[in-house]
């Protein structure tokens, strides 16, 4: 059926991101990803009785910093609240978050869309302990009994939550991707949609374009990253376009983004009605943030990615493209930048992390910190280039062992004896014995067809292994030919 | 006065089973306690702040500091049901 | 005279002397209790052995000081390391913490001796420790009695010599009451004055630990180990605590004492109500100046308890899920069915009774209408004392409209609430509150409450201390029909 077009699709989207702090917001508990289950637990974070919570300075000072780099307010006074409710992962049978008082308000992000600049706002930003995970023998549905693990009770969260102002998969991926490289730069997270320590639900309503009130929404959990992120939104929205053209009405509830099926499906369980009794949290005092100590946090917070692009580009005459593709993350840039130091040509630089280098992490499912190729080694290499030591097309060959090994691109080129051949002389020899063995080609090549340059060049090429260099190839034969 | 239905969604709130006697006792119980706690709208609270915390204190911290938690034995010592370290419960659905 | 009727300061006295051992005093009060404890049912668990271990210890030790090798008891909300604690809920019933709460902790640190856990209401809600899931505990003074509540086993104990001093918590009156109804001192401090740390929470806001002793010296001795900040408990504020024997001077000359009209009227037996005015008198006669003031919003602070209260119960009781710890109803084939059955089963009725009042406090439509409003008319209640205190030094009332009455007697939920009339206002506005023996009727003690500034616990005991030098209340006994 056609249906695109009548009607327009309207997306919030409610992120989760844990703090890299050493130890858990409200116990002297580890964060660090994973350990034995239960191990980095005490009384507190199980929810045993009388214990009680102790805030951890540094989830404030990661909170402030996240809401300056995301352009909000940040509240002169705020508190914490318990959220109600039962679920074997969270031990005190309530949550510690922020309600009505949350610590940063009314901000925002720019994305980039095909070129078009969009501004989606943030509604808010809050603290919060994340809860345990239950471990399941297969489906949820199924299992007859799950564990529970509590290492991940109390890490550190920030919720931030976006205005409903997002139109399309596209623009929740971007918007995601962007606030992903803001949070990344801060260094408040190492952001790893896999591992989940960034989080994602989507609100997604769809309503007749040009219509001011927003349908009924649903609520999309599961998306395990941005690919998913941007698919599940758009499946959603297609779905409940059809309803409506059918006629059916939209139901508000939860579901959950099935990879396998690359659908959304209700959690029908899960819709007995939420009443989370939100009430100020009586074993923590209030917060009072000051201006001081907001620019303190302001004062330490390093360069962000829309500025980092505009330098790039400007310094360095770069596309806006590929600064914002240089620019996705912090070690990213700074790899960019460390090369930089030692090596003039930008876009070169810039043409081999967005060609090549990252061809090979995404391959390897690797970041870049963890690549073995550092900045002089790739900055080597172009130089070995441009110095005609080796070619372009064999230089990717050096990269790729480069990056399998980490061995030097000089050791590498040595070994394998793939030095670029430019020494007239032994050009010249090698010119002379094809000639001498294609002496019918030589004829027609003289008597016009011109064509038969190219076959020549193959010749020495074979000859030397791919290891002549091209331009004095070119120049030796034509003088040898025309002669 | 509170009704057994609304008796039934706050014990499904409070996870508290309830037999039928129990949901008519506290319906009764309860009504005749918040009509003596109605007595509260007898006083003008319009513009009186909240007292969230009694106490004139703010910004209370610890430190961001790792100290070793409290070992797998000890804190699973009590609990009902164990399997692989972790505590066992029935399915969730 | 045997060691048992002996008070704290006498003991320490003779210990430092030599003219006992430790293992003599713990002995007496071990054989006191095997005698007596059957009737009065104080104890829910003894530490019988290792009391005597710890004796021996500290007799080989020889260095006896303040509560050094002197036996004690703690209500049984108080977590233990190694020792049950089970808040005489079957939901707890085994429960075996790993810690120490921090008082606990602060007693042995002194080489004071745990004789064992004492009885109370179930979570500490109730008035007369009927709500215990063991057995109800008996008043010394008459056994058909109850010894009040919630600390009733504590206040017991004491008054009948099981140990020379104990400690509670008092969250709307849960110590001044028993400490009245039994005739001995009942110290509520300041919230924030000792540390919640390891104290199984009832209504966080409100909470606070305290001391049973038989006189205002043993309880200034007390206070001086318990005090103090604890930067485990957010609450707990880091001021400096005063050497509060100092305050113990018997002079009281232009002391400003006010009595609240509110708290001499109709609700107080009026032979109650002629008790405290004679004390008051004794003030005067000490040099006191004693002026009647008013506390306008007196009335509203036990219904817009009714609803902190249990609603902060609500959310402190829902980590009692059968998860980690405590009972569980093994039959239940699904986890909510098992939250629910493991609650049904585990809860006594007055729990059950206070959860469901907070959840339907706090619940969605209502919060405004009753959690909020009793937030607000706590604030006038404070105002109030905030009044008084600019002009006087403390206020003095009665703690309790009635004696203790006959177990069984008050079994309507309300009729019982109406107990703490005159406590709950204190911990409203989480002031300090001492109550002591200011005489008899009927055979039965009545106590005086002593209210004071926030952490002016030194005044309350200036007071509390020249009164009952220049009376003889305290050292009235309670003659057990087994002696």
């Amino acid at each position: 059926m056609t249906l695109s077009g009548d009607y327009e699709t309207v997306i919030g989207l409610e992120v989760h991101v844990e703090l890299k702090t050493a130890s858990k917001i409200f116990c002297s508990c580890s964060t660090s990803f994973g350990a034995e289950p239960n191990t980095q637990v005490c009384p507190i974070c199980s929810g045993f009785p009388g214990m009680l919570p102790v805030l951890n300075h540094k989830v404030v000072d990661y909170a402030i910093k996240v809401g300056l780099a995301l352009n909000c307010e940040i509240a002169e006074f705020c508190k914490f609240d318990r959220k109600n409710y039962f679920y074997p992962d969270l031990p005190k049978a309530f949550q510690i978050s922020q309600y009505d008082l949350p610590i940063c308000k009314n901000g925002y992000l720019d994305i980039d869309i095909n070129g078009d600049k969009r501004r989606i706002r943030i509604t808010r930003i809050h603290m919060e302990e994340d809860a345990g995970k239950l471990v399941h023998q297969g489906d949820i549905t199924t299992t007859p009994f799950s564990l529970v693990d509590l290492n991940r009770s109390g890490v550190p969260l920030l919720e931030i939550v976006s205005e409903p102002d997002m139109r399309s998969g596209a623009e929740a991926r971007a918007y995601m991707e962007k606030l992903r490289s803001i949070l990344l730069f801060t260094g408040v997270s190492d952001c790893k949609m896999q591992e989940g320590s960034l989080r994602c639900d989507a609100n997604v309503s769809v309503r007749p374009r040009g219509q001011r009130e927003l349908g009924v929404k649903t609520e999309i959990k599961n998306m395990n990253s941005f690919r998913a992120v941007e698919k599940a939104i758009d499946y959603e929205a297609k779905r409940q376009m059809e309803a409506l053209e059918y006629g059916e009405e939209i139901i508000q509830e939860t579901r959950t983004w099935d990879e396998e099926k690359q659908v959304t499906r209700s959690m029908r369980s899960k819709e007995e009605a939420h009443d989370y009794r939100y009430f100020p949290e009586p074993d923590l005092p209030p917060l009072k943030i000051t201006p001081e100590w907001i620019e303190e946090i302001q004062a330490s917070l390093p360069e962000m990615p829309d500025q980092a692009r505009g330098r790039l580009m400007e310094q360095y005459g770069l596309s806006e493209y590929d600064a914002s593709i240089i620019t996705q993350s912090p070690d990213y840039l700074a790899f960019f930048d460390e090369c930089l130091r030692n090596y003039s040509n930008a876009k070169t630089v810039a043409n081999w992390m967005m060609g090549e280098l990252s061809r090979l992490l995404n391959q390897n499912n690797m970041e870049i910190s963890e690549c073995l190729v550092k900045p002089e080694d790739l900055i080597k290499l172009l130089g070995l280039i441009d110095n005609g030591t080796i070619s372009g097309k064999m230089a990717k060959t050096v990269f790729e062992e480069m990056f399998a090994g980490g061995k030097k691109p000089e050791l590498i080129i040595k070994e394998k004896g793939m030095e670029q051949i430019s020494d007239e002389g032994t050009l010249k020899a090698v010119i002379e014995e094809v000639v001498a063995n294609n002496q019918k080609v030589l004829q027609d090549y003289k008597n016009g067809k011109k064509k038969a340059f190219g076959f020549f060049v193959g010749q020495v090429m074979k000859a030397t292994k791919g290891q002549a260099d091209p331009s004095a190839v070119n120049k030796l034969l034509r003088e040898r030919l025309d002669k | 006065m509170i009704s057994i239905r609304e008796v039934e969604h706050v014990a499904l709130l409070a996870r508290l089973s309830l037999s039928e006697k129990e949901k008519e006792i506290f319906a009764e119980q309860l009504s005749t306690i918040l009509d003596y706690i109605n007595k509260l709208n007898e006083l003008d609270t319009d513009g009186v702040e909240p007292l969230y915390h009694i106490l004139p204190i703010y910004n209370i911290f610890r430190e961001d500091e790792v100290k070793t938690g409290t070992s797998r034995e000890d804190i699973l010592a009590n609990a009902p049901q164990v399997e692989e370290g972790q505590y066992k419960v029935p399915k969730i659905i | 005279m045997e060691l048992y009727e002996l008070t704290l300061h006498e003991l320490k006295d003779l210990l430092k002397k030599k003219e006992v051992s430790s293992k003599e005093v713990v002995k007496s009060f071990f054989s006191r209790i095997k005698k007596i404890d059957n009737k009065v049912k104080a104890f829910v668990t003894l530490c019988e052995e290792e009391a005597l271990e710890k004796a021996c210890e500290c007799d080989q030790q020889q260095e006896y000081d303040g509560i050094a090798g002197i036996p004690y008891g703690l209500k049984d909300i108080i977590c233990t390391r190694g020792v049950k604690t089970t808040c005489c809920s079957k939901i707890l019933e085994n429960f075996i913490p790993p810690y120490d709460a921090t008082v606990a902790r602060k007693l042995k640190e002194k080489k004071g001796i745990l004789a064992g856990k004492l009885n109370m209401d179930e979570f500490a809600m109730g008035s007369s420790t009927e709500n215990s899931a063991f057995f109800p505990t008996r008043n010394p003074w008459d056994l058909e009695r109850v010894p009040g509540g919630s600390s009733g086993g504590s206040a017991a104990a004491v008054a009948a010599g099981e140990v020379p001093f104990a400690l509670g918590t008092d969250t709307g009156g849960s110590i001044r009451q028993p400490a009245s109804f039994c005739g001995v001192v009942g110290l509520k401090p300041t919230y924030g004055r000792v540390s919640r740390w390891g104290v199984v929470a009832f209504a966080s806001s409100l909470d606070q630990v305290g001391v049973f002793s038989r006189d205002v010296r043993d309880c200034a001795l007390v206070m001086n180990i318990v005090s103090g900040h604890d930067p485990m408990d957010s609450t707990s504020v880091d001021i400096e605590v005063p050497d509060y024997e100092s305050f113990l001077t018997g002079n009281i000359k232009g002391l400003k004492v006010a009595y609240p009209r509110e708290y001499f009227q109709q609700g107080v037996d009026e032979k109650i109500r002629e008790t405290v005015k004679k004390a008051l008198h004794k003030f005067e006669d000490l040099g006191a100046v004693v002026e009647e003031v008013t506390l306008p919003h007196s009335e509203y602070a036990l219904p817009a308890y009714y609803l902190i209260a249990p609603a902060e119960a609500s959310a402190n009781l829902a980590r009692y899920d059968g998860v980690r710890y405590g009972f569980r109803d093994f039959e239940a084939d699904n986890v909510v069915q098992m939250f629910s059955k493991t609650r049904a089963a585990g809860f006594g009725d007055e729990v059950k009774r206070r959860i469901m009042l907070g959840t339907y406090a706090l619940s969605s439509g209502y919060y405004d209408a009753y959690y909020l409003k009793a937030l607000k008319v706590r604030r006038l209640i404070s105002r109030d004392f905030n009044e008084v205190f600019k002009d006087f030094d403390v206020i003095v009332g009665p703690t309790t409209p009635t004696t203790a009455f006959k177990l069984g007697e008050q079994s309507d939920p309300l009729q019982l609430y109406m107990n703490d009339i005159l406590t709950v206002p204190i911990n409203m506005a989480g002031l300090p509150g001492i109550s002591i023996p200011c005489g008899f009727v009927e055979g039965l003690p009545v106590g005086m409450q002593i209210i004071g500034r926030p952490f002016d616990e030194g005044t309350l005991l200036q007071a509390a201390y020249s009164y009952e030098q220049n009376t003889d209340y305290h050292t009235v006994k309670p003659v057990l029909g087994v002696e």
